[in-house]
């Protein structure tokens, strides 16, 4: 595992909103084409990471490092476009887009065209929307989207939207994906589906953080976890580990008064 | 109004199965129809009270700021209530530039007024974007008020007079000598109409091209050049990165923040855009018929009308600006029969229109292709409920 790269460094994180501590000097890193899951009761700051992360909170101390770099003062769009994309626990496609314009949204995180050249119909402009569509459409074929590409995005299924909002995310060139409870209201069926397309998402190349509650598919996807409780870190491990670890079983399921 | 939604539709339906060198024909032809509606003066729809040149003009006018106005509310989503201003800013600037401080040329003024105010815009935009809705519209409404109120009190633009003689645009052809040669290249005359039955009108004759006191149709032609003209850039960036970032934010800001979108950067561009349009259409309002400007001319009705204007029409879809500006400069104009009651009439309509059509007259296409979407859904699933609106 040494000589692998580490993608993502959270080291010494603290987040405070006045006087809640929401992060509580959490560290931890992922490597290059790992799945990470990050797991822990409601409100153990699991989003409060990934939005630390992804930059809509500036950590109160410590530092987040992407390849080496610290993200500290980026703005999000900065950050999307050094490779960090994520998605959302609710659903938040551009409703009023179709599928396929939803994720030329995200591919144009790696483009530059500008008024000037939409207007003159410069060859970058053509070269960045052929880039873009052919991109798109590769990965709504991925997420077995295509037939769905000229669906208003507001219209799809909830399962497609889901499997839409990866496929917005990828678009953006990430080197890590992050993913918020992606199976939340998914049936057991969906849910296998999702884990084995996260597989081959990691295949593709990328490295996925996932957040989720279903234990099962957290511990049947992932590489490693890392368990939250009340914004610390508790416990860090393979799945294995985890499954075993007294302090995550005492999270999950609470502590025998009497017993200890 | 359910059979105008239809219809109008329908159209748009059938307009899109066309051909590609039918709809060519098609828009040309509709173009030059547009070009001499005001010398062919149909029955109807002419307004017999007051000329139907000048009231073209105004037509145009109306429609190419609300083109301007749709970059701002319909595409980027930023509900402006002060457009007023930049086309205050406009037409002052070309007033100062070639009457009031020096005497440029108007086709010199005209960049330099929309360079002019493209910086108000920024300007404006730079602290007020980092507000959302309700305020952004409220920020926005003082902005106008800002500047018709500091055009009234400075000396320097003329205060409360206004600004006179603004010299209109040049004309193509020798220059009129009064009494007798009218100068230009040629003239034409327009038609009048007995019953059905047209005739020429050599009394109300139009030179091509002398932009004088006899005819307000050059100034028409100039308007509706540009609009055009600004018809085809908009459509250039609606259907680019730049127009996907401005509906990407629309939508949800944060996501397309998250998806790599500057948004602010954008908003700031809608924002730029949307005024040098606005400025655009001042300058030229300033070099018209009268040449003359002053502070009453911007009032914050205008802003209200403007914005109407585009919501009428259906925010986010060009046509639909161009459709309500044309209703909002035209409706009160040709009821002037009614005398008093025109506004009446023209706030009914007003009030109408949003209830029975609340996504405007033409709603931006992707909501026609929703609504389509849903109600073959609907008749898939055999449902009789009445449809649901898809926003």
């Amino acid at each position: 595992m040494s000589e692998r790269t580490r993608v993502l460094e959270l080291d010494d994180v603290t987040l405070r909103f006045g006087g809640l501590t929401a992060l509580d000097s959490v560290s931890f890193h992922i490597d290059e084409g790992e799945i990470l899951g990050m797991i822990g009761p409601n409100g153990a700051g699991k989003t409060t990471a990934f939005n630390a992360i992804t930059g809509v909170y500036q950590v109160t101390s410590g530092e987040v490092r992407f390849a080496g770099r610290s993200l500290a003062g980026l703005k999000r769009h900065a950050i999307t476009k050094l490779g960090i994309a994520r998605t959302f626990q609710n659903i938040r496609l551009f409703g009023s887009m179709t599928a396929l314009e939803n994720v030329l949204v995200g591919a144009d995180a790696n483009h530059s065209t500008g008024v000037l050249s939409a207007l003159f119909r410069t060859a970058k402009h053509r070269r960045e929307e052929d880039d873009g569509h052919e991109r798109g459409m590769e990965l709504l074929e991925f997420m077995g989207l295509a037939s769905r590409a000229d669906e208003l995005a507001a219209n799809l299924s909830y399962g497609d939207q889901r499997r839409l909002e990866i496929a917005r995310a990828m678009a953006t060139g990430p080197k890590l994906l992050c993913l918020d409870e992606p199976a939340a209201g998914f049936n057991p069926q969906e849910k296998a589906q999702l884990m084995e397309l996260i597989r081959r998402v990691r295949d593709r190349g990328f490295t996925v953080l996932l957040i989720e509650h279903d234990m099962r598919l957290v511990m049947g996807v992932t590489d490693r976890i890392v368990v939250l409780e009340f914004g610390k870190k508790i416990a860090e491990g393979t799945p294995a580990e985890i499954r075993d670890n007294p302090a995550v079983i005492a999270a999950y399921l609470g502590v025998d008064e009497d017993a200890s | 109004m359910g059979v105008v939604r239809e219809n109008l539709d329908r159209v748009a339906r059938r307009y899109r199965a066309l051909p590609g060198p039918a709809r060519v024909a098609l828009v040309v032809l509709l173009v030059v129809l547009v070009y001499l509606l005001p010398l062919l003066r149909p029955p109807i729809i002419t307004t017999n009270q007051i000329d139907f040149g000048g009231v073209m003009f105004a037509i145009a006018a109306f429609a190419l700021v609300a083109v301007g106005l749709n970059v701002v509310i319909g595409y980027a989503g930023l509900l402006d209530l002060g457009y007023v201003g930049f086309y205050a800013v406009g037409a002052y600037t070309t007033g100062v530039l070639t009457s009031y401080h020096a005497h440029w040329a108007f086709f010199l003024a005209l960049p330099v007024a929309i360079a002019v105010t493209m910086v108000t815009g920024v300007l404006l935009g730079w602290p007020t974007l980092r507000v959302r809705g309700d305020y952004l519209a409220i920020v926005t409404l003082g902005f106008g008020e800002i500047i018709r109120i500091a055009v009234t009190n400075v000396e320097w633009v003329g205060a409360a007079r206004g600004i006179k003689d603004i010299p209109h645009p040049p004309n193509i052809g020798p220059d009129p000598e009064p009494p007798f040669g009218d100068g230009g290249l040629f003239t034409i005359p327009s038609l009048q109409w007995d019953g059905i039955v047209p005739s020429l009108d050599s009394g109300r004759e139009t030179t091509f091209l002398v932009f004088g006191a006899v005819s307000a149709v050059p100034y028409y032609w100039l308007v509706l050049s540009f609009l055009i003209l600004i018809l085809f850039a908009d459509r250039l960036i609606k259907d680019s990165r730049v127009g996907r970032a401005w509906e990407a934010t629309r939508e949800d800001e944060d996501a397309a923040e998250h998806m790599g979108v500057p948004t602010f950067k954008f908003k700031l561009l809608a924002f730029a855009l949307g005024a040098a349009v606005g400025g655009l259409s001042g300058s030229l309002y300033a070099s018209s018929q009268s040449g003359y400007i002053n502070p009453q001319s911007f009032p914050l009705l205008l802003s209200i009308l403007f914005v109407a204007a585009v919501i009428v029409g259906g925010a986010g879809n060009r046509w639909g600006a161009i459709i309500g500006g044309t209703l909002v400069a035209y409706l009160p104009e040709r009821f002037r029969e009614f005398a008093d009651f025109r506004l009446l009439v023209f706030g009914l309509a007003l009030m109408i229109l949003p209830v029975y059509r609340s996504q405007g007259l033409l709603p931006p296409r992707r909501t026609i292709r929703a609504r389509a979407a849903a109600e073959e859904i609907e008749h898939l699933e055999g449902r009789d409920e009445a449809p649901t609106e898809v926003v």
